[in-house]
Order: structure tokens, then sequence, then C-alpha cells
């Protein structure tokens, strides 16, 4: 990286706010994904100004400028792909304002998200997009991806939930887009901008709408002898009209793996379980888990069990949520997929899923989205065994072609980043794909700001980067 | 352009076929929008038909505007010019319905009210109550980007629009999104048309999430003597763990407009109501659910009321009272020869500040008026001038100028959404602070590079 920069960059921002040896960059070739890029440098500005004056500088040497918050994505978003400056927002951490009347919060883009939660509890409200890696990621991540979580089925992802960004363009301008107040008059900018995954703009501030926790929540296991029957009880449970707060399944591999690990309390033996919970005014709460639960008998479930406390509530949470690190301690390596499909098609799609492995000899393990259709298959494989890696590449490719035939998407709330740009042709045609990109140059005309992410680039599959997986805990999607 | 209305009638129909193209001064004359009459309507059967016009238009330098059922005509929506009215009244296909998955795909000129029918087979329906629900198109509720006071619970267009097909400005059939409730697929394109008003595509299909019907609903009606008690109201109930289905408040002339005075009640469905006095704010809130969650509903919102009087309503009138609710700026472009209708977008915080902000300068104004105030901060405000002429004119020039000097200082913003009156200088563009007008005329070059598209709504936007 050119010397005067660095300097540059170190004058703007102290010594301590720039790191450029290559041990201290190790930490941000990763992201939460399988991808590695490493940058240049990473720069930790602490107020808009410096933001601004950070994208002059690059902007000003043709370097490109990637935004970071936690580094717990899922597609390489926040890798500096063709090197340069990670801008990382860990210091700008602060609330800056809490509205309880009108159940908005105003936050720096390093606020970690479950921080927002439980600074305004005590007022009965949270933030409602809830992603497994919540203890860690960041606002600013989330609204860059647009991130869901297991609760966004009833209450929505992050966009739902964004109404106002201050954002830097790469022209240094500072931008605001929407407001606190509702609807604000004119094109949704902040609509489009949310889950443009860092290719627009740097997001400097947020204002989010924050909503009543509810009056009672519960929480149910369903536990299953076939996989089958519990992606027909997530059908039918769609079908009746019943949208349960969160609706998650787990597979019988992923249960052993997650037992093992966290003792939440699965049973070994099960081919699979479904975590039900619902919420609300009491009376809403009652009939629906009483709904829930006949249909889950109706598919034949083996036993349907409420948790009886919070405790018992937080330790199934926590099993599910711990899946993917879970899967870290059995597997050198994992490639997981976030493929979307239309409810109905769960229990086929389950059954293809169970196919591929067979065909691949690989075990894939299943852990996801099941209420919204959003896939999470975890191929395992070991990196170190070439042919193996080639499989899970070609095994995942068939599970997502599978989901694009049945009317689904590519990616349900992980991003297309780096990992799934390739991919970006199957669903969008060469005349979407371009006005996606002439919207890019509304904001990012140079396109220095996060190169080489969503839009398909000559890199083949065979490329993948792939590392070993953490052996402890990682937050799964 | 020089191209004369029979060769330009002649060209379109080479495109889609002679019988698809409209000239006659009669028919022209009901496509009229912001004063403007076109010189020609075309009814394309096709995305690539549409690609195609928009492609000659872009050729000839002719500028296009889409129609369907043309009920929003009165929405001030500021066109240069306007050749060609793109009628997409042929584009009523349902072209899949999956109810068991809760998605639909519409073409654009499905009307709403064709579609409520084929969504209540399964016991579903789309939240969009709309105004002129029982004409309006898809593509037209979806374009003028029109709110339905069930956002309260289910949130507007942005929420539950999965995504959408489009033809650009240079011609390309594009989409959007997908068929799935979550998608982080690319760039939320769809999310820039909601509201567009056709300035930036002709909206060919849309996908949306549907929602099941509720087994009862239920309504609750609160009178009091300021706008400052009934949203006081409104706060309480925002603080309860209820999640009612529409939250209004609204001015005792926005009740009387309504739900008319019968003697000395007011009609409420098939109910008759007596307020306490001619003078009184109230608060209508719908709910849905169970029976015993209705009771839930009744007993909380009683409690919060206290001692102001308040009534419940059947299931039968409430759902008469939120077709009233929904029809809100019909009724009152109706009921006035010249009416024009603000939109004010405030901090919920900020209602009863508007309210009565509003109430002082219409009435230094002498000028009739009737507010709806949704309970997320949308308030609709109806200027009704007994007579269309240069002092009405004046007048609600008067108290828009006023509006927008006390609203200086405050978080959101003002806009003219309705006018009867096309010629009305009143409603001319003031001052703005905001700083993202720059990027709105960039993506409107992105999607419309030789400005095909005849509206050019950044005007009323400030």
């Amino acid at each position: 990286m050119d010397a005067r920069l660095l300097n540059d960059l170190k004058r703007l921002l102290g010594s301590e706010g720039v790191l450029h040896k290559p041990e201290d960059l190790l930490l941000y070739e990763y992201d939460g994904s399988v991808e590695v890029a490493r940058p240049d440098c990473v720069v930790f500005p602490t107020s808009t100004a410096e933001v601004v004056e950070t994208v002059r500088l690059a902007m000003r040497h043709h370097v490109p400028l990637v935004g970071r918050g936690a580094g717990t994505g899922l597609s390489g978003g926040a890798l500096a792909r063709e090197g340069g400056i990670i801008t990382s927002f860990a210091r700008m951490n602060r609330i800056v304002e809490i509205d309880l009347e009108n159940q908005r919060a105003r936050v720096q883009p390093g606020v970690v998200n479950l921080d927002l939660s439980l600074a305004v509890r005590h007022a009965g409200l949270h933030f409602a997009p809830d992603p497994s890696s919540q203890k860690a990621c960041t606002i600013g991540g989330n609204v860059s991806e647009n991130s869901g979580g297991p609760h966004t089925l009833a209450y929505g992802v992050t966009t739902n939930h964004v109404l106002a960004l201050e954002i830097v363009l790469p022209s240094g301008e500072i931008v605001h887009l929407g407001s606190a107040a509702i609807d604000p008059p004119g094109y949704d900018l902040t609509g489009v901008f949310v889950g443009s995954e860092g290719t627009f703009g740097l997001v400097t501030e947020i204002t989010v709408r924050l909503i009543r926790l509810p009056e009672v929540v519960k929480t149910l296991l369903a536990v299953y002898d076939l996989v089958d029957d519990a992606t027909q009880t997530v059908a039918e449970i769609t079908a009746r009209g019943i949208t349960p707060a969160a609706c998650e399944m787990m597979d019988g591999w992923t249960i052993r793996a997650v037992e093992e690990y966290v003792h939440a309390g699965f049973p070994l033996d099960a081919a699979a379980v479904l975590l039900i919970e619902v919420d609300g005014l009491s009376e809403v709460v009652e009939a629906e888990a009483e709904a829930v639960s006949e249909v889950c008998q109706m598919h034949h479930a083996r036993s349907v069990r409420l948790a009886r406390d919070d405790a018992e509530r937080d330790l199934l949470w926590k099993g599910r949520k711990n899946a993917f690190g879970a899967a870290g301690r059995v597997s050198p390596s994992y490639y997981t997929q976030d493929g979307v499909i239309p409810r109905t098609k769960l229990p086929a799609t389950l059954r293809q899923i169970a196919e591929i492995s067979r065909k691949y000899n690989l075990a894939i393990g299943n852990v996801f989205h099941a209420g919204d259709g959003n896939l999470h298959p975890i191929i395992l494989f070991d990196e170190r065994n070439k042919q193996q890696f080639r499989d899970a590449v070609s095994a995942a490719d068939e599970i997502i072609a599978f989901c694009i035939a049945a009317g689904g998407s590519i990616t349900g709330e992980h991003g297309v980043g780096m990992e799934k740009d390739r991919l970006m042709p199957l669903l969008f045609s060469e005349a979407d794909l371009d006005l996606m990109k002439r919207v890019r140059a509304v904001f990012n005309p140079t396109g220095l700001l996060n190169p080489g992410k969503i839009f398909p680039t000559t890199k083949g599959c065979g490329e993948i980067y792939v590392r070993p997986q953490p052996a402890q805990a990682v937050p799964s999607p | 352009m020089s191209m004369t209305a029979a060769t330009l009638s002649e060209s379109l129909g080479a495109i889609v076929g002679p019988g698809q193209t409209l000239s006659n001064p009669d028919h022209l004359h009901g496509y009229r929008v912001s004063g403007k009459t076109p010189k020609a309507v075309i009814r394309p059967g096709s995305d690539q038909e549409v690609a195609e016009v928009v492609r000659f238009a872009a050729t000839k330098r002719l500028t296009l505007l889409p129609a369907g059922a043309r009920t929003k005509r009165a929405m001030n929506v500021p066109t240069t010019a306007f050749d060609v009215a793109i009628d997409m009244t042929r584009f009523d296909r349902v072209v899949a319905y999956d109810p068991d998955d809760l998605t639909l795909s519409v073409e654009a000129g499905v009307s709403l009210s064709r579609l409520e029918a084929v969504l209540a087979e399964h016991r579903q329906f789309l939240p969009l109550a709309v105004p002129f629900m029982s004409r309006a198109t898809v593509g037209g509720t979806i374009a003028s980007g029109v709110d339905s006071p069930l956002r309260q619970f289910y949130g507007t267009a942005r929420d539950y629009v999965l995504g959408m097909e489009f033809v650009t400005g240079d011609g390309r059939v594009v989409k959007s999104g997908g068929r799935v409730v979550k998608n982080v697929s690319g760039y939320d394109l769809h999310k820039l048309m909601i509201g567009s008003f056709g300035s930036l595509g002709v909206i060919t299909k849309v996908n949306f999430r549907t929602f099941p019907t509720a087994a009862s609903i239920g309504a609750f009606i609160a009178f009091f003597e300021s706008a400052r008690d009934a949203a006081g109201m409104r706060h309480r109930i925002a603080q309860s763990p209820l999640r009612p289905l529409t939250l209004e408040v609204l001015s005792p002339q926005a009740t009387e407009l309504l739900f008319r005075d019968r003697a000395r009640g007011v009609e409420l469905g098939p109910r008759l109501i007596d307020t306490p006095s001619k003078a009184a704010w109230a608060l209508l809130v719908s709910f849905a659910g169970s029976g015993r969650v209705l009771e839930r509903y009744e007993r909380d919102l009683r409690a919060l009321a206290g001692r102001d009087a308040s009534a419940l309503l059947d299931e039968n009138a409430t759902s008469a009272v939120l077709a009233r609710l929904r029809e809100f700026s019909p009724i009152a472009l109706e009921s006035s020869p010249g009416a024009v209708i603000l939109r004010l977008s405030v901090l919920p915080s900020a209602i009863a500040h508007a309210l009565d902000d509003v109430t002082l300068v219409a009435a230094k104004r002498e000028l009739p008026w009737a507010a709806m105030a949704r309970g997320v901060g949308v308030i609709y405000v109806a200027l009704l001038p007994a007579a269309e002429d240069g002092e009405a004119r004046s007048r609600v020039g008067g108290v828009i100028d006023d509006l927008f000097a006390a609203f200086r200082s405050c978080e959101g913003s003002i806009t003219v959404a309705w006018c009867v009156d096309e010629s009305n200088e009143a409603i001319s563009p003031r001052k703005t602070t905001r700083n993202d007008l720059e990027q709105m005329r960039k993506i409107k070059h992105a999607f419309d590079p030789a400005s095909v598209f005849a509206p050019d709504p950044l005007g009323a936007w400030v």
C-alpha cells in the first residue's frame, strides 16, 4: 500500500486507528463465511467526519474501501476482495438517542444488535431483527446485509425496521436517506440501500423502529421420527394461517451434534425437531399454542413439549443458535447454503437434499428457518481431500439449482457477497443485473466501494477458498 | 414532437394491433392528468409490447404515462408533457396463487376487488384497503404508493411486495426480488417502484405475500374534547400490549364527512351512536382475532378510554366503518369543488401538535377542513373550500404556506397528495432542506435515461 496514503490515514486517525502489519491484518482476512481476502490496512474512524476524510483519502488514491462491523457475515461481504482499506466501525458504537415515546432509536453502525435490545428492555421494547450472531453482529452490518433471524418470520427482516440512514458516499458527501417520521415522500432510497451489501455507501448512523415485547411467549419443542412429518407440519401450520414468531427445524444429524455440545435436552434418536414459538396477547398465544400442538400431533410428532420456564426456553434456543458451532466440532470444514423455497416445497426439498447427500457420500446437516422456507444445509467435508471439496461445491450447487427450480432464491438472509455472485445469473437476466449496476453507480460510480461483490466475476467455482472452522462456538444463522 | 395524432396512432397500432389504440378526443380526455391530455392511448397485451412502445417513444421523443383504472388522476404528480397513455388493463391475469405458501403473483391491471374475491376463496387477503378500492388496479395502487388504514398492523406495500417485473425507460423488461417471503438476492429495486408514480418504469407484474383472514373483527370508537386527548389515547394504546389492525384519530369534521350526521347521532355502519357533542374528536380503532381476543380488546380499550364516551362495534358495523375510512380521500374530494388533500408525515408524538396547528391555521383563513391522522404518524388534511374560485385558491395556498411555516423545524414532511383543481397554483413546490434529491434524480436517470416517462414527481417531494 502506498506509504503516503498510510501516513495520511495515520495523521487523520492516529496510529492506534490504523492497522497495517501483516500479523494485525490476519483477523480481517475472514468473516463467518468460507472466503478469505486480505486488506492492505484496517482503519477505525470514531466519527462521521473521520469516515468522510477516510473515504476522500481512499478515493484520491484510487484504493478500494470496504465497511466492516463485527465480521460475522456469511457471504464475504465485509472482506476486501480486491485489497485496499477496511473501515471498521468498532469505535462508532454509541446509541445516540432513544426515543421511547415514538419507539425509535438512533444508533451508530458499530452498536451490537443485542445491546440495543438490552438498552430498551426496561421500557418493554426491543429491536426485532435477531440474527443468531446477535451477541456480536452490529446494526451497521445488519443494514448492509438486510439480516434476518429466527423471529423475522413474524416480525420481518432488518429492512422492515429501518426508517432512516446517514450515509457517506464515495464522493465524501454525507446524505440523509429516509426520516424518523414515517413515509417520507420520494423514492424509497432507504429501502434500496438496506441490503446493498456495502456497495452503495458507508452507513454512519441508523434510525430504527423499536417493537413492543410480547405479553406472553410460549416455546414448543416437537420431536419426530421422520423428517417428512416435521416438514409436513410446517407446511400445515402455514396453510392454516398461523404465523408463529419463530418456526425452526433441526434434523437428526444436527440434533446429535448440538446435544453433544450444548446439552439442551434434544432427544438423540429423533429424526427431526421443530422449535416453534408463539407470542402476543395471552389469549392469542394460548389458542395458537394449542393449534400448533394439534398440527404437530396430527403429523405424528413423537412428543410435543412446552418449555416450562425462561431457563428451559433459553436452553432450547441456545441449542438452535449454536448449531453451526456444533458442526464445526465434528467436521474439519463445512459449507453452508442459504437457499429459500416456497414453504409447501419443504418436504420435497429435504428429500432432495438427502438424495444429494447420498449421491456425493457427504454428510449434510439441516438446521433452518422452516417457517419462511429459508434453508441452511450444512455440507461437511475435509478440505484436505480435493475431491471431497469439489463434491461439496457440486452438492451445494445442486441444492441451489433445486431451490431455484422450486421457485425460490439463492439467499434468504446471508447475502450474495463474494460467495454467491456466480449464482446471480441463475436468478437474474442480464437486463436485471445491468439495472442493478446502474443503481449501484448512482451511489458508487467508480465501483471502488466494496468491489467484487454481488455481481458475477470471472471466478470459477473451483476457486472458492476454504479454511478450517474454529472448534469453539460460533453462532449459527 | 411533430407527429400528427393520426400517424402516431398508426405507428402505435403497428406495435399492438389497430384495435388496441384510442385517439377519439372523448376517450383521450378520460386519461387527462395534471391538466394534460394525451394524443393517443395504447393498450398493450404483453410486456414485450410495452417494451416496444417504450423504445418507440424514446426514438420519437414521446412521453408516456401508464394508466390502470384511472382512479387517481386527481393525485398531485407534476407532469411536464404527456403524449401517450399506456392503458394496462389488458394485463389482467392472476399469474400464480399458492394459498398454502401465502404468495401471489398478479399482472398490473388486475383490480383489487377481483383479487379480493380470488383470495377470499381461501380465506386470505391483501392489506391494501386503499381509496377507490372497488375499481383500483394493482399497478396503480403500487405505483401511487397510497396507504391503507391496515398499515397500523400490516405495514405498507414495501413490507409485503416480494418482487416485481417492470419495463424501464430504455425498453427493457426487468425483474427484482422474487416470489418467496424471505430473499436478499440482489438489490431491492422494486422498493423504488412503490410510490414512484410511473416515473421509473411501467409495472407489469407484482408478487405479494398474502395474509390469512382473521376469525372475526371488531372496532371501538371513543370521543374526546380535543385532538390532544384523542392522541393521548393513541399513545396509551401504543404503550399497551394491544396490536390493533387500524388506529385513526378523526377530526369532528372528518367523523361527520365519513359517517354523516343523522339527527344527533353518527351513523357507524348499521348503528347510530350518540356523540357527546358535535365538536368531538374521535379515536377509531379496529382489531381482529377469536371471540376471546376481541373481548380482551374491548375490555382493555374501555379501560384505556376511561370516562370518555365510547362505543363498541360489531363485525358488520366494523366492516362498514373500515370501508368508509379507506375512502377518506375520495369522499373528501367529492365534498368540495376545490378540494386539496395534504399529507403530513410526523412523529407519532407530534400528531396532537400537528392537528392543533391545522386547526389554528384553517380557522385563521376560514377554510372548512377535515383531518384523519393514522396512528403511525401520517395525517391527511382535506382542505374543503365551498367554491372553486380564485379566492378559495388563495385561501388554500395561505393555509399551505402557514403549515409549511409552522412545520419548518419539525421532523417530517408535508406534500399535496390530491387536488381536484388541476390548475391550482397553491400546490406549487416549496423549499426543502432534504439532501437526497440529487440521488433521486440520478435514480430516475438510471431507470429512464431518455426521460420517456412523463411524471416528474420530484417536484412534489420537496
